[in-house]
């Protein structure tokens, strides 16, 4: 169970060099490169694959190691793998780098053509349906027309529904995990603040720092701070850090980094900024602030109205109070009423949203079973 | 993967059901009924179960299950979704017995309920000779035992559907594990009943949607 899929390599797909890619904002993106990683084996009719959706700061690496003294697997490396939820002995799973991102697909950071200099604030726009619009070219690259699965949490869980709901005939299951159809005002408020803490920084040149030394990285270490606290728990702050002291027995009385958690948020931000780039930050939180599939479609049932063929696996947390529960249920509701045959399960945990990267032991039973089932039914 | 062997009763409810119809079955646990009637009958099978290691078996098996409430479970589905929905042994639990009914009766055809009687004579005669809360046979739980649990016989039930203008169309009974043929003095000799339930068809509710 514990086999990993061993050294595994990221490729590049390239397209719209010709024609544009077109972004739903009406703007337009001339060429468009996606990064993407693939594991497993495509069986011979192409009906094995899955497309894993990343999260907000993932990347297309979601398993094995890229060397053998690489340091850490993928981010999904639990889940993926050989006789793991996605058993790459008989899936093909693929994760690509989301439009926008800054792990080799097409983004801010990437070189604009016209100027022969980094787009920064010159990048368009982009959402969460043209990321999707972008792994549908994946996929004709790929040449596979249907995905046995999409699945992913967080963003990742947005874009599977974008996938479920605007290209449901190349959709045959979808795995939403805590997530939602629509970001909540709260959901937009974090995604602000974060953007502001990036805005403040006298380094951030709006959006024009590539060539310089000095990086935006303490608005953007500030941004995750933020984040950080939202993917987790009253609960699992207290037990992972309660009140305790960093480093000393006492109270300093000063303005130094004094308490665990301050000193864990210190350290994820700062580490982020080593991994990150500011402009994406800016980017993926807009485009997750976008997402709104009732908005699209009148009501969450009408945007699956052409969906009813998927089978659903809904996942959320009781202790996620980011994407809180009730948009899963919300969903599942919209889904049955669509009459998708949906399995939803709210997973008792108190690790707050991070939960969809730590229960694993469930996620892999349930996702594992849930997989099994379709594979009898279509491979 | 082999048939579990289904309990006497959910045997008795499974005959009730044709092949290829479809079936919610409300507080499905590890799914024994569901399986059995997707396999032996080919029935679309879905199921609303609470309590997480239930939907986790019920997933390992295959089977469709939404986690969480009876109520909120059922509101999802529209009207006649299903050709039954199956309540088996949950009824005394309820908070709102009369509201559930109605939303069964909503999202099936036809509503197939069994529940445990407290009419049964040794019930009476324990009430009667020992001045406890008598424990049904086939449910025996104390009067304290979690969750709460309201006592009702199957006269009680009978008059209950009569007052909401729903009509029992099949009965069964069963003395502990067997099915018996009981024309007279039901409510003293059976320990749990099993109704199928339809609606009358010009009674239409306040709460029905169009």
């Amino acid at each position: 169970m514990t086999r990993s899929i061993g050294i595994v390599e990221t490729q590049y797909v390239t397209f719209a060099e010709q024609e544009p890619f077109q972004l739903e904002s009406g703007a337009t993106l001339s060429p468009v490169t996606l990064a993407y990683e693939t594991y497993g084996t495509l069986n011979a009719d192409r009906s094995n694959a899955i497309l894993i959706l990343h999260a907000f700061s993932g990347s297309a690496h979601a398993a094995g190691r890229h060397h053998p003294d690489d340091p850490k697997p993928g981010w999904w490396d639990e889940c993926i793998g050989p006789g793991k939820a996605f058993d790459t002995d008989r899936f093909f799973v693929i994760c690509s780098n989301v439009l926008g991102g800054c792990y080799g697909s097409t983004g801010p950071s990437s070189i604009d053509p016209s100027t022969g200099k980094p787009y920064g604030l010159h990048f368009p726009v982009v959402t969460i349906g043209d990321m999707v619009n972008a792994q549908v070219k994946l996929l004709d690259h790929l040449g596979i027309d249907v995905l046995l699965c999409a699945a992913g949490g967080s963003m990742g869980g947005m874009q599977v529904l974008e996938w479920a709901a605007h290209h449901p005939e190349r959709v045959r299951s979808a795995i939403p995990i805590a997530t939602t159809a629509r970001h909540s005002p709260m959901l937009i408020a974090f995604s602000e603040v974060g953007r502001q803490a990036i805005y403040a920084d006298p380094n951030w040149h709006q959006g024009d720092y590539y060539h310089r030394a000095q990086k935006p990285d303490a608005g953007l270490a500030v941004a995750r701070m933020v984040g950080h606290i939202t993917y987790l728990s009253e609960q699992s702050m207290q037990q992972k850090f309660g009140r305790r002291l960093q480093g000393r027995e006492r109270y300093g009385y000063e303005f130094q980094t004094e308490f665990a958690v301050e000193s864990y948020l210190k350290y994820n931000g700062s580490k982020f900024t080593r991994r990150f780039d500011a402009n994406s930050y800016l980017y993926i939180t807009k485009a997750m602030d976008y997402f709104d599939l009732v908005a699209q479609h009148g009501s969450l049932a009408a945007a699956f109205a052409h969906s009813s063929h998927i089978k659903f696996l809904v996942l959320s947390f009781t202790s996620d109070w980011l994407y809180p529960s009730h948009h899963s249920k919300e969903l599942v509701r919209a889904l049955t009423a669509a009459g998708c045959d949906v399995t939803y399960l709210d997973i008792q945990s108190d690790w707050g949203h991070d939960a969809f990267l730590l229960e694993v032991d469930t996620m892999t039973h349930l996702i594992g079973s849930f997989l099994d089932q379709l594979a009898k039914e279509v491979l | 993967m082999t048939i579990p062997s289904l309990r006497p009763d959910l045997q008795a409810i499974a005959r009730l059901i044709p092949p290829s119809s479809s079936v919610l079955d409300l507080g499905c646990g590890e799914g024994d009924l569901l399986l059995y009637l997707a396999r032996q009958k080919g029935v679309r099978v879905r199921g609303i179960e609470l309590a997480e290691n239930n939907v986790l078996a019920c997933v390992r098996r295959g089977l469709t299950v939404r986690q969480g409430r009876l109520e909120e479970g059922l509101a999802d589905y529209p009207d006649a979704h299903f050709d039954y929905v199956i309540l088996s042994q949950t009824l005394p639990f309820l908070n709102d017995p009369g509201a559930v009914l109605e939303e069964m009766l909503r999202v099936g055809r036809r509503a197939i309920v069994s529940f445990p009687n407290w009419g049964y004579w040794r019930c009476r005669l324990d009430l009667l000779l020992t001045g406890c809360i008598p424990q049904a046979p086939d449910l025996p739980q104390r009067w304290s035992d979690p969750p709460r649990w309201q006592a009702l016989t199957i006269t009680d039930f009978a008059r209950f559907t009569r007052e909401r203008g729903i009509r029992i169309t099949r009965q069964i009974y069963l003395d502990r594990d067997r099915v018996v043929r009981i024309r007279k003095f039901k409510n003293l000799l059976a320990t749990t009943a099993i109704f199928q339930l339809e609606k009358t068809s010009q009674t239409s509710s306040p709460g029905q949607s169009s």
